[in-house]
């Protein structure tokens, strides 16, 4: 099942700059939540903070809570390594690693922890995830085969394939699409709608056609002005913010006057 | 009337292209095409000429070397050879101690700079990216591979006779100075290699809740296997053929010494020098036919060969390697 995530005056900083103010939203469970808004609004940014992942870069921090079902991701007693196990993401460019088959790659959230897992549990778990994945049936002859030789399409499924893999309460999707022809991107989208069944999906986007088809919420994030921090502008039900949007710079963003 | 149609006529031709105009280009590009064939037969000279010499030394190799090349001279040291004489065992000696003293030498400086060179790698990549010590340690590196040879030689030489007290030869003292050769070079073909390791894996891996260490070592080291393999039997190829520094720390002895830790050793460069230093061997006036005075000579041309092929074995070995670990991309 999805967990809910709540954001409570979120201000992320990369060394003394900071890049987004004052983020205050709800993730429902279960639903999928787009973030959209122009370039450099941080966007991606926030998305990386609800599972930690922005630590990697030198300097990033934040202050504020971030609450999955309650509990405060940031606390001093939270493993962030922990964290990145209850939350997946899937990156903008389809990565999986060359080093590994299809197989491998579907289990390397295993693998790479050194969990024990019999050969029998192994081959369910690969069969779930890719059949999760919608990509059972293309590469069910070829598990063997490396990842890196699917199409684009197909790497970023077996991406997400390999997320879901270690069980993963909430997955992020940053642009998962825009590396995608427009028939992969359908049975991203697709697979999408599936997902939100077991996962609370955070999907950032710049196609807002993709927004309005696949988001049940969606989070207009702006920024003032390039140097100034971004945030969030404006929250809704995704019906409200493309059809009749209580907010103005929302307005002139869905409507295609700016960004 | 006719002044005019000539000044439209000329206004024309200012204004549209010159259909003529094509000519000169036709006459640059056949001088271009000229050039094209000149500078081709050029280049292909100069590879002709940088591979002579190649050609040359291998030819000379093998065809000087191949003489007293055989497997006696593969299982033999050079105990009870006088002169030009053959042994009593038969044969004119032979480099079994010095293909033993090269193998285990290498294999020790391996172990040593190996590990140290690849997580010097590790720590400029993955953790000090930019800060001012990967900066002196960048630097230093960078420094450390103009290193005269004689010169690690002589540092181990020293660290040695601080240690173990002056005048210690042994093998490992040889591996020292031969890791200081090739940490530079396995230190910066990882470093290259790492970098090139694209952070989408990092940030794949980091994401699926897999620790720092795990992405490092499964992920990143992984991934960066092949070149760090090539890399690596690089820096063993530079160091493999060093004279000068294990004259200095590993010796020379005629007599087969299999410890590394305990007396002196030969390689096979050292017995080539040492071979040739002889030039002619003597022979008693009695002599017979079987009493060679050109043996030495004969014998450092056969070393040579043996230390060519194993090199290149050597070199095949990483190949392999790094065929069998490679990151396959073919669909």
């Amino acid at each position: 099942m999805g967990q809910q995530i709540d954001v409570n005056h979120l201000n992320i900083y990369y060394g003394d700059f900071l890049a987004v103010e004052d983020v205050n939203i709800n993730i429902a469970a279960n639903k999928v939540t787009a973030f959209i808004g122009p370039s450099g609004c941080g966007k991606s940014t926030v998305l990386c903070t609800l599972d930690r992942m922005h630590e990697i870069t030198p300097g990033a921090h934040c202050t504020g809570e971030v609450l999955l079902e309650g509990r405060d991701l940031y606390a001093k007693d939270v493993d962030p390594v922990a964290v990145r196990r209850d939350i997946g993401m899937v990156f903008q460019r389809p990565n999986p690693f060359p080093t590994m088959s299809i197989r491998e790659n579907v289990l390397a959230g295993v693998r790479l922890n050194n969990r024990k897992i019999t050969k029998s549990d192994a081959d369910d778990l690969v069969e779930w995830a890719l059949r999760g994945a919608n990509l059972w049936n293309e590469v069910k002859d070829r598990l063997g085969h490396p990842g890196v030789g699917l199409s684009g399409g197909q790497q970023q499924r077996l991406c997400i394939a390999r997320a879901v893999a270690v069980h993963p309460t909430v997955l992020l999707m940053d642009e998962p699409c825009s590396a995608l022809d427009p028939i992969s991107t359908l049975a991203v989208e697709d697979l999408i709608e599936e997902l939100k069944q077991d996962y609370t999906i955070v999907i950032v986007t710049h196609n807002m056609q993709q927004a309005a088809r696949i988001a049940d919420y969606t989070a207009f994030f702006n920024l003032k002005a390039v140097g100034q921090p971004g945030h969030l502008e404006y929250f809704a039900d995704t019906a409200t913010m493309f059809n009749n949007p209580q907010n103005e710079e929302a307005e002139r963003y869905v409507s295609g006057h700016f960004g | 009337m006719t002044t005019i149609d000539h000044g439209a006529l000329l206004d024309t031709q200012h204004m549209i292209p010159d259909i003529d105009a094509f000519k000169t280009s036709r006459s640059t590009a056949k001088a271009r095409a000229r050039k094209d064939q000149i500078m081709r037969v050029l280049f292909t000279a100069t590879f002709v000429v940088a591979t002579i010499p190649l050609v040359s030394l291998l030819w000379t190799t093998v065809a000087n070397g191949a003489k007293r090349l055989n497997v006696g001279f593969l299982t033999h040291n050079m105990t009870g050879v006088i002169g030009g004489n053959p042994t009593v065992v038969g044969g004119y000696g032979g480099v079994l101690h010095a293909i033993i003293g090269t193998l285990e030498i290498t294999l020790g400086a391996m172990a040593i700079s190996i590990p140290i060179g690849v997580m010097c790698a590790v720590y400029l990549i993955e953790y000090a990216k930019d800060g001012r010590l990967a900066k002196t340690i960048r630097l230093l590196v960078d420094v450390m591979s103009g290193i005269p040879s004689i010169v690690a030689g002589l540092f181990a030489l020293s660290l040695f006779a601080i240690v173990c007290g002056p005048g210690t030869f042994n093998g490992v003292e040889g591996s020292v100075a031969l890791a200081l050769l090739m940490l530079p070079t396995v230190c910066k073909s990882s470093e290259e290699m790492l970098r090139i390791v694209p952070n989408e894996l990092r940030e794949a891996s980091l994401a699926l809740g897999v620790t720092k260490q795990r992405t490092i070592t499964k992920v990143v080291l992984r991934t960066a296997l092949p070149g760090i393999v090539s890399g690596s039997i690089l820096a063993v190829a530079r160091v493999i053929g060093e004279t000068a520094p294990l004259l200095m720390t590993a010796g020379y002895i005629v007599s087969t010494n299999v410890n590394l830790f305990s007396g002196q050793m030969t390689t096979l460069p050292v017995y080539v020098y040492q071979e040739y230093s002889k030039l002619t061997a003597n022979c008693p006036p009695n002599a017979g036919a079987s009493c060679v005075t050109t043996i030495p000579m004969e014998r450092a041309w056969s070393a040579a060969l043996v230390l060519i092929v194993i090199v290149l074995v050597l070199n095949l070995i990483g190949r392999l390697v790094a065929k069998i670990c490679s990151v396959s991309t073919e669909r």
